[in-house]
């Protein structure tokens, strides 16, 4: 048994976030895999949930000329067996076919993958590079986040107490960009990530226009490469200059030591694992 | 105190009285005295928990009793039809696919809702869809073998 909670579930949106106004000492559960396990170990306490995941106007993948839409509460089962995320984006497909196991994908939701602000969730790099935005609603209004800004450190992100997490917004971008994930874990996918990574390049033939990097599990948030999009910018892209922009990493991250890896580690696996992915985006182009 | 919810469990419509703190694995076991689902991690880790939940596979120690009110829970003891077991069930006896049987009943049903998706589910497949089980015995190897023998009957079963 979890510690003593008083449980509330709203079927349609508007009802929840008047609750949620009025109840800002309230959780919202999802599919509640990460939320049990933080009950239950009193890593999070909470006298009251909110279960939202009866709320059917959350769950949609919307394809759209310029933009697509995922609803906060559509699986990480359903978006592996999107053929528009398959289409789309690749980086975030490649991750959630990497993601936990079936029984654990056929619950757990984007929205609290995204809400959890775990350095370590698989969706966030992808998201980032994807340059996806997030609706944060409550009863009066909905905002727009760009999805690095969310994050403030592990379990903390701007959300305020009475805003719902309602949509991602991925904008569609033109076909010069090509993308690639790599995730690493002890396990291949049962575990957390020790480190993952999300690249984004657009190419104009051999040279780079544009670079996109984004790492989790190695800073107290899912970080940008700022350093090394830098040093790949404008170049030709040759084996030389990917080797030297991916040591560039090292000044982007911040890693710890955990019982999943060490801080030496994880600088080594972050060099090396940026340079995989860079490599892998470019061999996807011959 | 409680509150009344409703379960249809393996076919049978249950009232039972849960608080809102009350895992369903928990109300499985304890009140509702369903004995093949087990409990080892209550932390989504070993995967013995699993059941089917509205036809979806979930693992019972991650969901509170409230949450599903109205819904169908179908476990290892709902899959025999009219005094026959299931395909599968006949499968994980003739190839030996177990020793002690704590994993069993989550094998069984993890590949029971596997074959009737995807009856032509290959090797890496199988193995993928199962990863979330663990087998202290490491019975694997005949597990998989029970498996992909049993499968030939879904094959049957999908095209009538
Ligand atoms: C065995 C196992 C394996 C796992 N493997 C992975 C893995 O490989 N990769 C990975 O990234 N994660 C993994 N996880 C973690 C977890 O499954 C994911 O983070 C999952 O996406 C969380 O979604 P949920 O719907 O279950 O969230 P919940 O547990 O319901 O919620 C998580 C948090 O987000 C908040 N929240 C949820 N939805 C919203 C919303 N719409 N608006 C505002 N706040 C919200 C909740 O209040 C809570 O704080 C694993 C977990 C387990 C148990
Ligand atoms: S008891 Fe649920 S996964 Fe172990
Ligand atoms: S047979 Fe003993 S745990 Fe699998």
């Amino acid at each position: 048994m979890i510690p003593r909670i008083e449980y509330y579930k709203f079927e349609n949106l508007s009802e929840a976030l008047s609750y949620l106004r009025n109840n800002p000492d309230s959780k919202i559960i999802a599919g509640g895999t990460d939320l049990i396990i933080q009950l239950r170990s009193k890593k999070i306490n909470a006298r009251k949930l909110l279960d939202i995941s009866r709320i059917n106007e959350l769950k949609y993948i919307q394809d759209g000329s310029e933009y697509f839409r995922i609803g906060a509460l559509v699986t990480i089962e359903e978006l592996k067996k999107s053929k528009v995320i398959k289409d789309y984006a690749q980086p975030l497909w490649r991750a959630v076919n990497n993601f936990a196991v079936w029984q654990v994908r056929n619950t757990a939701t984007i929205g609290g993958n995204i809400c959890n602000a775990s350095p370590a969730a698989d969706t966030v790099p992808p998201l980032i590079v994807l340059e996806a935005k997030l609706k944060l609603q409550n009863i009066e209004r909905v905002r727009e986040v760009k999805i690095e800004e969310f994050f403030k450190g592990p379990g903390e992100t701007i959300i305020e107490r009475d805003e719902i997490l309602t949509e991602i917004v991925i904008p569609k971008k033109n076909s010069l960009w090509r993308y690639s994930f790599i995730k690493l874990g002890r396990r291949h996918s049962h575990i957390l990530s020790i480190v993952n990574v999300a690249v984004g390049l657009k190419m104009n033939n051999t040279k780079i226009e544009d670079a996109i990097i984004a790492l989790g599990s190695v800073a107290p948030t899912p970080v940008r490469a700022k350093n090394v999009e830098e040093y790949l910018r404008e170049r030709q892209a040759t084996s030389k200059l990917i080797d030297e922009a991916s040591r560039e990493v090292v000044k982007d991250i911040k890693p710890i030591s955990d019982v999943r890896a060490s801080a030496e580690y994880r600088v080594e696996m972050s060099k090396l694992l940026v340079k995989k992915a860079l490599n892998e985006c470019l061999d996807i182009m011959k | 105190m409680g509150r009344w919810i409703t379960l249809t469990v393996n076919g049978s419509k249950r009232r039972v009285e849960v608080k809102d703190n009350e895992i369903l694995l928990d109300v499985l076991r304890d009140k509702l005295k369903v004995k093949s689902v087990k409990a080892a991690c209550w932390r989504g880790e070993c995967g013995l928990c699993s059941i089917l939940l509205n036809g979806k596979l979930v693992k019972s120690c991650l969901v509170l009793a409230v949450e599903v009110d109205g819904s169908e829970i179908l476990t290892v003891e709902g899959l025999a039809r009219d005094g026959e077991l299931a395909p599968i069930q006949r499968s994980f006896i003739e190839h030996g696919a177990l020793q002690c049987g704590f994993c069993t009943p989550a094998f069984v049903l993890a590949s029971h809702k596997l074959l009737e998706e995807n009856p032509s589910a290959s090797e890496d497949e199988i193995k993928e869809s199962l990863s979330g089980i663990v087998c202290r015995c490491g019975t694997y190897y005949e597990i998989i073998e029970a498996i992909k023998d049993a499968s030939k009957h879904y094959q049957v079963r999908k095209k009538v």
